[in-house]
């Protein structure tokens, strides 16, 4: 659609300005003034200068826990996207069953973080937990709070559960836009299913397939509640993520300091890299996606 | 406000930020923007390029203090030339 | 000749019937079991929370044999139980009506004009859908602790607005693209000043667009736990936190742990069915 340049437009958009502005800009920049401050409580600060941000930087932790974040971010992309594609071909395209497996699917997203991991914590448990008793039964040594392998697995099956529909809901929404007149001329040149896929399917899936990655990248990276209800971080520090060492750091331990060099460091990454997807989506947009 | 905890270099950081934001504001509407294709093959106007800017900034600060250790206002002289690299190249 | 030349026929015919039927199983046995994988661990929280915890800890049985409604009675009766859910509810519904309030106007800006900046602050928006709650929860402490909004329903709200209000903006200036700008300018040239064309007209337009975002708005604000978690204590508690103590002094109550579950799951549930078509739309932030 053709926009007209309007600069009244600001006062639209002004409501929403402020209030983000509260509730975003305040709290970073009080992030920021902690970052270069010690404190005993109090509300007494000290002037640390650029201390807290070096400490960071050659603490072990952080790049212990970016590190682990890093792994659990990629690894569950790497299941959760192929999957999710796969989900979305099978899925019935459209009818009662189509309706009826879009609202089956979508039910784990809608539950309340913290559920999802007590529903995993209580279902892995090897005394009254489904998943683990047949485990047990079956003779394999399962114990998510003393094994880091099956901590690591748990977290892994409970995010892969928790948001692999939203990838095949993205993806199907993709796949419901192919006009129909597409598969028609790929079935006159007898192309195979693979090709259909490979040259249909996936460059119309393109630009909701990128969304989907984002949206998993983002929310995986800053994923605090489901693996703290579930591990609490442990066995030791083995599924201690970012976003839960923070919380350990600042809430926990109230190190100011320390916490808020931490969080602009995560913050800045956080911001490089929507703002790289930011620019790939916008392109793909421009090429008519 | 006594619980945000200013201080002067950080008041002084912001203050500065804010000043790039209105400085860049006004030029957009005396001299308006066009975009441009540079090195990275993306589409970029003068904002986008302030952005680019900053945020690189910030990284070259952090990869100084975690690399070098010392004399960071010499992380600020990088930051010069990647600036000027950027409104330049990109 | 006749029959020589119908054999071929009706062989193709049935290869490639059978093939569709076999293709069209394949299809089922992977959504059954996909579907099986999501809903089993639900129906073990179910099943939990209809058995006593004898029965729980004691006996390991599929389904209740002996079946009881205490866990839920436990939760509706006692008020330190079921406000939890009324002060979930209070802050949510709170905090979609500022959203939608804040963001429908904008919404209409970022969809039908230009102006300067816009494309920043429409990246801004974004960022901050992104940032982890993680790094804002000790700030949003400090700062509603110190204008005394500490523990009160609106200081959840107002912090839940941090992600909202980008996500409200972003779905609704998606469903506002699809509306022809001509109906607009016609209104205008009949004489409709902004806001009545607004109200009357446009919003009519795009009344299930603000449904999912409503929706959207309350899901994501009733899922979040850390920020509510941490600015409130008792008066604004949510079910969320609430659930922690269940953990008493002669172990955990397994059946009320799991009745509490079952019922932070029943809104999303109810609704979820008016919104089907659109959730991946809402999901994608408006841009499928």
């Amino acid at each position: 659609m053709e926009k007209t340049v309007n600069q009244k437009a600001w006062f639209l958009v002004l409501p929403v300005l402020l209030l983000v502005a509260f509730s975003a800009v305040i709290p970073l920049m009080t992030v920021v003034n902690y970052s270069v401050q010690d404190t005993f409580g109090n509300n007494q600060f000290f002037w640390a200068g650029l201390e807290w941000f070096k400490e960071m930087l050659e603490s072990d932790r952080m790049w212990d826990a970016l590190g682990r974040q890093l792994m659990f971010s990629g690894i569950i992309l790497a299941i959760e996207i192929p999957l999710g594609i796969f989900v979305a071909l099978n899925m019935p395209k459209s009818g009662f069953w189509s309706s009826f497996c879009l609202v089956l699917m979508s039910l784990p997203l809608l539950i309340p973080w913290n559920v999802v991991g007590t529903i995993w914590q209580i279902f892995g448990r090897v005394d009254i937990g489904l998943l683990g008793y047949t485990l047990d039964a079956l003779g394999i040594n399962y114990n998510y709070t003393q094994d880091i392998l099956a901590a690591w697995i748990t977290i892994i099956v409970m995010d892969v559960w928790h948001w692999t529909s939203l990838v095949a809901l993205l993806a199907f929404a993709g796949l419901k836009s192919i006009p129909d007149a597409y598969y028609q001329a790929a079935k006159i040149d007898q192309a195979s299913r693979w090709k259909v896929f490979r040259f249909i399917e996936l460059p119309k899936m393109m630009g909701v397939l990128m969304i989907a990655i984002l949206l998993r990248f983002m929310d995986s990276f800053m994923i605090y509640t489901e693996p703290f209800v579930v591990t609490g971080g442990g066995p030791g520090n083995a599924t201690t993520l970012l976003s839960i060492d923070l919380v350990k750091m600042a809430l926990g331990q109230f190190d100011l300091g320390p916490a808020a060099a931490f969080s602009l460091m995560y913050f800045l990454v956080i911001l490089l890299v929507s703002w790289v997807f930011y620019t790939v989506m916008t392109n793909l947009d421009k090429k008519g996606m | 406000m006594d619980w945000m905890a200013w201080t002067g270099p950080t008041a002084i950081f912001f203050a500065v930020i804010a000043t790039l934001l209105i400085i860049f504001t006004v030029l957009a509407i005396k001299f308006p923007e066009t975009p441009r294709t540079g090195i990275l093959r993306i589409e970029t106007t003068r904002g986008d390029r302030l952005f680019i800017t900053l945020l690189g900034s910030a990284f070259i600060n952090l990869a100084w203090l975690g690399i070098i250790g010392t004399a960071q206002p010499w992380a600020l002289a990088v930051c010069l030339i990647y600036a000027a690299a950027v409104f330049r190249w990109v | 000749m006749t029959d020589a030349a119908t054999i071929p026929g009706n062989m193709t015919a049935d290869g490639s019937n059978a093939r569709k039927r076999f293709k069209v199983n394949t299809s089922a046995i992977v959504m059954g079991l996909y579907l099986l994988f999501l809903l089993l661990p639900i129906y073990w929280l179910l099943n939990m929370s209809l058995k006593t915890n004898t029965e729980i800890l004691n006996d390991f049985t599929l389904w209740p044999r002996d079946l009881t409604f205490a866990n839920y009675a436990t939760i509706l009766t006692d008020a330190s139980w079921y406000m939890g859910y009324v002060n979930s509810l209070i802050y949510v519904t709170m905090n979609t009506v500022i959203s939608l309030a804040v963001a429908l106007p904008a919404a209409y800006a970022f969809s039908r004009y230009h102006f300067l900046g816009d494309k920043h602050l429409f990246f801004w928006l974004l960022t901050n859908r992104m940032a982890p709650p993680a790094v804002f929860a000790l700030p949003f402490f400090q700062l509603y602790s110190s204008v005394g909004l500490f523990d009160t329903h609106i200081a959840v709200a107002l912090a839940h607005c941090l992600f909202n209000v980008p996500l409200a903006v972003w779905i609704l200036e998606g469903f506002m693209r699809g509306v022809p700008k001509e109906i607009d300018e016609t209104a205008y040239i009949d004489g409709y000043s902004f806001g009545t064309f607004f109200v009357k007209i446009f919003t009519p337009l795009i009344a299930s667009g603000i449904g999912v975002a409503a929706f959207f708005c309350f899901m994501f604000s009733w899922v979040e736990l850390l920020l509510s978690r941490t600015l409130t204590t008792v008066d604004a508690k949510p079910i969320a936190a609430i659930m922690t103590r269940t953990q008493g002094a002669s172990g955990i109550d397994w059946g009320v742990l799991a009745a509490a579950g079952i019922l932070t799951i029943v809104p999303g549930a109810l609704v979820i069915y008016f919104v089907r078509n659109y959730i991946a739309k809402g999901f994608a932030l408006g841009r499928v």
